[in-house]
């Protein structure tokens, strides 16, 4: 389309301080934009719902089966380690809510530290996962693999493990994934990209970090609360 | 649409207070011997922490509705899942096969 005499050919510069710099042509204004992006991550957390919702399912399934041999094969799962992980998410989950609150008041460095500690209570949680499995599986705890389990349908215990695997694998990875989306926005809230005007990049890398939390918030009693209290 | 305020500390710690305790109280119950209840108290008190990292970690309590209908949605289509597969499962044995008809 040609265009009018009027018009420069030259591309609009913005300087870093033009808050309409990150404005996206579709929006009318920057608060539209972010309630789209806020809608975006949302949307794909739906998706994700439904995808560890699959890994839930099995699990309801073979426990609404055989509820006393799943109890019994998961007395075996290392409850300290278990326990531990949680406090070290909700903590993390504490924190990220303060980076974001702090990018939305303008404060990128107390911003930036908190997404630091974010990261390390994260990678903290990995390192103890990683522990545990190397503990389960001293212990003889492997999926597919006989765990000497002495009863009616041993099968169904290598299930319940197998599970287990499965589902904290699956949030292991997506835990990992959080660390590097940290990580990105920690290093853009480095280069001062964020404030009251523009932050959702940092929002929806903490509605991701929520999620992941609220997945191990649910797999904590289910794996590691059955029958503790004989 | 409403502008998302900046959540206030108060709300944030004591979210953080409350959730700290619920995993005290989470962790200390499945040390008590309640029967067929464990399981039921154990994913009550996880649903009240994940409201809890919801509504206030995740702004939804100051989104506007079309992000808290997504929300819903999500759990709305998680609950389908569990359903539809749920009784799938528990009716297996109902039906004989077609060549034991009467």
């Amino acid at each position: 389309m040609p265009k009018l005499a009027t018009e420069s050919l030259e591309p609009r510069h913005f300087s870093p301080s033009d808050k309409l710099a990150h404005l996206g042509e579709q929006f009318d204004s920057l608060e539209q934009q972010q309630n789209a992006a806020s809608l975006g991550m949302w949307l794909f957390l739906a998706t994700e719902v439904l995808f560890f919702g699959g890994l839930f399912l099995s699990y309801i399934v073979y426990r609404t089966a055989y509820p006393t041999i799943f109890e019994q094969a998961g007395k075996k799962l290392n409850l300290t380690i278990g326990t531990l992980n949680t406090a070290v998410l909700l903590i993390s989950s504490y924190f990220m809510a303060q980076a974001v609150h702090f990018a939305q008041t303008n404060r990128t460095l107390r911003s930036a530290g908190f997404l630091a500690v974010t990261w390390v209570l994260g990678f903290t949680f990995l390192c103890l996962k990683a522990y545990e499995y190397f503990d389960d599986i001293k212990r003889h705890i492997v999926p597919g693999v006989s765990v000497g389990y002495t009863g009616l349908h041993p099968e169904v215990a290598r299930m319940f493990y197998f599970i287990y695997y499965a589902m904290t694998g699956l949030h292991a990875l997506h835990l990992i994934i959080g660390l590097g989306v940290v990580a990105v926005i920690f290093l853009r809230t480095q280069r001062n990209e964020f404030s009251s005007e523009y932050y959702s990049p940092i929002e929806v890398a903490g509605l991701y970090w929520h999620f992941i939390d609220i997945v191990w918030i649910f797999l904590y009693p289910l794996l590691y609360l059955m029958d503790r209290h004989s | 649409m409403n502008k998302p305020k900046p959540d206030s500390q108060k709300t944030y710690a004591a979210t953080f207070a409350a959730l700290m305790l619920l995993l005290g109280a989470t962790f200390w119950l499945a040390h008590v011997d309640l029967g067929r209840w464990s399981a039921a108290t154990g994913l009550l008190i996880a649903v009240v922490k994940v409201g809890l990292v919801v509504l206030n970690f995740m702004h939804l309590r100051y989104s506007n509705g079309l992000i808290r209908v997504v929300a819903c949605v999500g759990v709305f289509w998680l609950g389908i899942l569990f359903m539809l597969s749920m009784t799938d499962y528990f009716s297996r044995n109902w039906l004989l096969l077609p060549s034991q008809w009467p």
